[in-house]
Formats: C-alpha cells, structure tokens, sequence
C-alpha cells in the first residue's frame, strides 16, 4: 500500500494515498471534531466544522474531505481554527429549536456536545425561525426539522440502503430535508429501517416514542402486561447506562423491566426458534418441490416492506412465515390466553425491538388472528432505556434476573438471531437436523461476520445447500438482481434490512461519530451474542423444551394447519412511488 | 390544492416524447439535468406526474428528482399561464417600490408569486433585473413591457388582457 508521510501538529504521521486529513488524523488517535461527518456513511464536507489550517496556505479546509498529500504539515488547533469552529457552530445554532432541556437527544447529542466544547454562545446569531410542523405521518419516525442541521447523514444513511425516500428540497434559507413533493414519511416508499435516526447527530429523528400508552397499561388494574424482548436487546441495552459496548446485559434488563411493573417478562428468542421450526421446515418442503426457490427470511420487517415496494415479483419467494415478534403476539394471545383463562382484550403484550419498523408491523391488518394487533405496542431499546431512567431504576445496580416461566428457555439458534446470519445459522442447524438425523453439526461460520454479502454452499444428507445472507438493503437489492438475471442460484436467502443486523438496528442505543469511528458496532454487539451461544447447551430450536411444549399441546407440528394459521402471513404489493 | 383547472393534462403524444427523451439520455451520467430540461419544454412544467416517469425511467427515487427540480430555479413544478407576468425585483425596480406592484398583482389574482391562476389565464413570477433600469419599475406580461410602474396601474393592465380573453371566446 502507497502511503505518504506527513505532520499532524508537528506529530509524523504516514497514511495511505488517498485518505483524508480526518481518516489520517483519527488513525493516529488525533481528534479532529466533526458534524456531517460520519464513518462509512456520510462524507461531503458540508458543515465546515472539522477545519484546519495547512501550512503554507491561506484558508482553511475541510479534513473529511481533504485528502493527504507529501509532506503537509496540518494544524487541528490553533487560535484561527477554534475561532471557525466556534463561528460555524454558532451559525448552526441561529436557527436552530433549542429546546435542549426536553429533548431526547439531550446528553447524546453531537451539537451540543460541540457547543459545549466550543464554548458558543447561541443566541450570537438571531436567525430567523420559522417553525416548521413536525412529519408525524409514518407510524414509526419523527421528523423534526426545527432541529435539523443540514448535514445530510440522514439523507446519505437512506441512499446506502438503496432506498432514498428523503433528499434535500429546494435552496439556500429554504433548503430543507423531506420526501418528494413535500409529502410525509408515512406516504412515501419508506420501509421504516430507522437507519436514518440512528445517524442523525441531533434531535431531529426519533422513534415514535409509545412509552406512555405502555405506562398506561401498567397502571391500569385491568390489564395484564407482558414484555419480551428480542435476541439483541441484551447486547445493547447497557449502552444506555454506560457500560462497555457489547456488554450482555440480559439479567439486568429482565430485572429492570420486571421493575417498571411488567406482570411477566419472556424470551422472544423462543420464538426465534418457534420461526427456525417453521421456516426449516417450510424450505424442506420448498427444496422437495413446492418451490419457489430461493426462499427469502421474512423476520424482518424493514426487508419485508422493501420487497413489497420495490420487489414485487419476489414476494412469492418470501417465507410465509411470521417474525418471532408476530409469532409470540400470536402465540400469547391464543395458546397463552386459552391456558391462562385470560380474555386476549385484557392482555397487553409489549415487545422490545432493537427496531422502528416493527412498529410497523405490529399494525399489519394480515398478521391479525383475532379483531386486534397481536402485539400492542412495540418499543425500541432507547424507549426501554428511558422508561426505566424515568423509574430512577439503578441499572447497573440491579441483580441479575431469569425470564418468567414459560417462556424462559431458548437455544442458541433463537439467540443469534440478532445478527447477520444468525437466522441463516440457526436455520442450517435445524434444517441439517431435519434431513440428517445423525448431523450433529452446529457450527456454521462462513455466514457469521460482518460483510454486507456472504455465501456458503454445505452438503447435509447428500444435498447440496447453497445460501446466501445479505445486511444493508443496498446489499440486499445487489443480490436479488444477480439471482434475477440467473448469475446466481441459492435455495435459501437471509436478508436484514440493518447494515450487521438488529444488533446495528434502527432502534438500538445511538452511537455517536466519534464512537463509530474506533469501534465496529456491528462485530462488538454480535460478539455478545455468539459469545453467549457458543456456552449454551441447547443450540438448536428443535431441542428446546418450551418448543416441544408449544406443539405438543397447542400447534401439533410445524407447517399444520393450526400453525399455518397462527404463524404464517401474507404480503401486499406497494407502490414504488 | 390542485384546483380542477390545474390538473394534469399530459397527452399520449407527450408521454412518447418524455419516454424518447430518457432513453436517449438514460446511459449518460448526470442525466437528470438535460432530462427535466427537455421534460419542462414538452410540458411546460414539472408536476409530480412528469417527475415520477422521470425517476421510473431513469431507475431513480423521486425524492432526488424532485431534489434536483426545487433546487434550480429554471424548474417550475407549477404550470405557467398564457400570460406570463415577470416583475422585476432587481435593486433599481426594488428601490423604485416593485415590491408594492408585485403585491398589488399578487392582490388582484389571488395567487402568489410563483403560482398560476386556476383559468390558467395568468402565472406570476419575480425576476432579477430585465435590463430596463431606466424605466424601473418594470412589469412584463409575456413580451410586453410596463415601465415606471406603480400599484394603480396594476388593474387597468390587466384588465386589457381580460378583455382580450373574453372577445376570443365570445
């Protein structure tokens, strides 16, 4: 690799040709503040905060973009850059809403931690404001753009997803960030992936927060409030409260919840192998000939919206199998209920979703089994976080607790479904087991890491499986059109809307720029997740108990009608405008 | 907020130009420019029909469509009426009080600048300096030029193009 050798304040510094002052910088743990900036995603050099003075030369430039060159002697900090940066922030501010103290990006914030540092003052500009209505129209984003900056990462995050339902309108005062003819969210091509609010540096993208209507139903005697939270949730979750990324806090978060006045706290990760089951057994019956092949995952509901916007001859290759999430609504609100003697009406069931577009999909008409939503309210992990800081809950004090009976136990299978190929995983092991008894193979760990694309080809019982697992819709998209054109060939395909999976969903804790720089989210998070698989006993959904139970006294087996009925769903197809 | 009068009226013989346009220019990058150029002359405008054939056929979203057609201001997502009306906001009009003609206009037709009325009779537009600073402030409609315009004048104008209107139709 070609590098040139140049000084960062005086330090030598040698970086590869071609990168930026920034890149060479933060490689050689030189910080250099940014705004628009943001790793992988967002490089255009818009907000001029990251500036810095080249000796030899007049003005100053923008270290994202800039690349190194021979000899270059950069200054981060000298009285004429701190003053730009002061300037610049200054000027973001003038317009900006900064109603700061209530805002949920308040102590996450890349603004104000700028201001902070900078020392501003943020009326020094009187800007004019012209408050401008939210886009509450979707029923999972909320676009805010009184406290947008402009920088774009939203706008870029929506692009690398293949999507780009979001761009910059019009021009200088009147630039803004929107849809396509001033339209809301929730009327455009949008599949809900939050992407763009875990990108957002500010206040300007947030979940459709829900936690009031779940403080209600806690409150209210009548109703019977059960959580269960997804696989990732424990890999994440304990950002919020400051612990070391990649912490597995599941304990923690039983204890946490069961706190806020949960009547019970399950395992979504059963039925993450509740899914395994069916859709192991759906591809059986797909490679014996009930086609179409590939069969694509259908557990995530960013993936599944995209196709039907923009795939809509695909749909027929989508599993009909509901996603764990749906599944347990599902589960709990019949087989619960008929058990329990509880009237589904008084049993309000919460999931905790490292996901916006979940919130999506609890509304689907077709996942209903009965004349309600399955699963009442979807909260993402931030929305879990902030309720228990609203219960002046001591996260990182709690004991460690176990999930309610009986939806405790799950294998590893259901556990790594947070991450890129840990369905594709989970499903091998089940499927290998279907075909091959003797198979005792669990370890499949060419679809593990981190790549957008992976491929894998295993032979189980003299069939020869070949799969793919792709993350990032861009990724996705790339896929389908190279098994369209007959490039490739699969029998089965996993897709994650999220670039890494849930872990790096769009509900999960926000990391800032400067975090994303040095740490892979994606590999740290999925980490805690095989770490703990890989000490489990149970690894394969077939093995778990509470599955056996599931079918033997309610569904029968996978892929009957009863479980045809509650487990299984149906797509429509939408417009790509 | 289309009123009936300004609904789409793209013909099939338009469609088959706009389609011949995007194929001829579809391989090129940087496209989209000479697209919606050639879009606007064949409708005169760019609604949401025209942009969403555009990004179809292009294979791009509609938001970067409508993106690149806000941003520039030779794009009007509005149609234009049979008489054009430009006043001049240039900084010899301006200090001359065509702000004041200009909102008078605006007063008369019911529409604001930049928008046109719902017989389709009249659109209204701001422009910089027409070149006329002599006989500031200027008004024109369509090839017509009003010079040392005030406010009071606004309706006797107009109503000359009125007129005209209702002697063809009658």
């Amino acid at each position: 690799m070609e590098t040139v050798k140049l000084t960062i304040n005086g330090i030598p510094v040698e970086a590869p040709k071609g990168s930026t002052i920034l890149e060479a910088a933060r490689a050689a743990n030189i910080e250099i503040p940014s705004l628009c900036y943001l790793k992988d995603v967002n490089c255009i050099g818009a907000c001029r905060v990251c500036v810095v003075e080249l000796k030899g030369r007049n003005g100053l430039v923008a270290a994202c973009v800039y690349p190194v060159e021979e000899g270059m002697e950069v200054l981060t900090n000298t009285p004429k850059v701190r003053a730009s940066r002061k300037t610049t922030i200054e000027l973001i501010l003038s317009n900006h809403n900064k109603k700061c103290l209530s805002c949920v990006r308040s102590n996450n914030c890349e603004l104000q931690k700028l201001a902070l540092a900078y020392g501003v003052d943020e009326d020094r500009f009187k800007g004019e404001k012209e408050l401008t209505p939210l886009d509450t129209s979707s029923a999972y984003i909320i676009r805010d753009n009184n406290k947008c900056v402009l920088c774009r990462r939203c706008i870029a995050a929506c692009k690398n997803q293949n999507i780009s339902v979001i761009g910059s309108i019009r021009r200088g005062f009147a630039t803004h960030i929107g849809c396509a003819f001033e339209n809301g969210l929730g009327e455009s091509p949008c599949v809900g992936c939050g992407q763009c609010i875990v990108a957002c540096p500010c206040g300007a993208l947030t979940e459709k927060s829900q936690t009031a209507e779940v403080w209600n139903a806690i409150s209210n005697p009548d109703k019977k409030v059960v959580f269960f939270t997804a696989p990732s949730i424990r890999a994440t979750l304990g950002e919020a409260f400051d612990m070391p990324i990649g912490t597995n806090a599941e304990g923690k978060m039983v204890a946490a919840i069961r706190r806020l006045g949960a009547d019970s706290v399950f395992n979504m990760d059963f039925t993450a192998d509740l899914t395994i089951m069916e859709e192991a057994t759906e591809l059986v019956e797909r490679i014996k000939g009930a086609g179409p092949l590939p069969m694509f995952t259908s557990c995530c509901p960013g993936w599944v919206k995209y196709v039907e916007h923009y795939y809509p001859e695909m749909i027929p290759h989508l599993s009909t199998c509901k996603s764990p999430q749906q599944m347990f609504g599902a589960v709990l609100k019949s087989y619960y209920c008929q058990k329990n003697n509880i009237d589904p009406k008084d049993l309000f069931v919460v999931s905790v979703i490292p996901c916006t577009a979940k919130k999506f999909e609890v509304g689907r008409e077709e996942q209903r089994t009965g004349d309600y939503d399955d699963v009442d309210i979807a909260l993402t992990t931030r929305e879990l976080a902030r309720m228990i800081k609203e219960a002046a809950i001591q996260f990182t004090d709690l004991p460690d607790e176990k999930f309610d009976d009986p939806f405790e136990t799950a294998t590893g299978g259901g556990l790594i479904f947070g991450a890129t190929g840990g369905v594709m995983e989970a499903a091998l092991r089940t499927a290998a087991a279907m075909l091959d008894s003797t198979c005792e193979l669990v370890d499949f760990k060419e679809v593990r890491g981190t790549a957008g694309i992976k491929e894998a080809t295993y032979t189980i019982a003299g069939t020869e499986v070949r799969v793919a697992v792709a993350s990032g819709l861009g990724n996705a998209s790339e896929l389908i059109e190279k098994v369209k054109s007959g490039e490739k060939d699969y029998h089965m395909i996993e897709v994650m809307a999220c670039p890494g999976g849930c872990i790096n969903g769009g509900g999960q804790p926000i990391q800032s720029d400067s975090v994303r720089n040095t740490v892979d989210l994606k590999a740290v998070r999925a980490k805690a997740l095989y770490d703990a698989d890989a000490k489990m006993t149970l690894r394969r959904s077939q093995e778990s108990p509470v599955i056996k139970m599931v079918y033997d006294e309610y569904f029968e087996a996978p892929g009957k009608p009863l479980a045809h009925k509650y487990l299984h769903t149906t797509y429509v197809e939408r417009g790509r405008f | 907020m289309d009123s009936l009068q300004n609904a789409f009226k793209g013909t099939e013989a338009q469609e088959r130009e706009l389609k011949e346009v995007i194929a001829k220019h579809k391989d090129t990058p940087g496209c989209l420019m000479p697209v919606l150029q050639e879009a606007q002359g064949i409708y005169g405008y760019l609604p949401i029909e025209v942009q969403t054939m555009i990004a179809d056929g292009l294979g791009i979203s509609l938001s970067e469509v409508y993106g690149v057609a806000t941003f520039y201001s030779q794009f009007s997502l509005t149609p234009k009426g049979k008489h054009r009306i430009s006043v001049c906001l240039g900084t010899a009009c301006y200090v001359k009080g065509a702000d004041k003609v200009l909102a008078e206009v605006e007063n008369r037709l019911g529409i604001k600048s930049g928008e046109c009325t719902p017989d389709g009779l009249f659109s209204l537009d701001s422009c910089r300096c027409v070149g006329a600073c002599g006989l500031a402030p200027v008004m024109m409609i369509g090839e017509d030029v009003y010079g040392k315009m005030t406010p009071d004048q606004v309706d006797k104008i107009l109503d000359k193009y009125m007129q005209e209107e209702g002697g063809a139709e009658s």
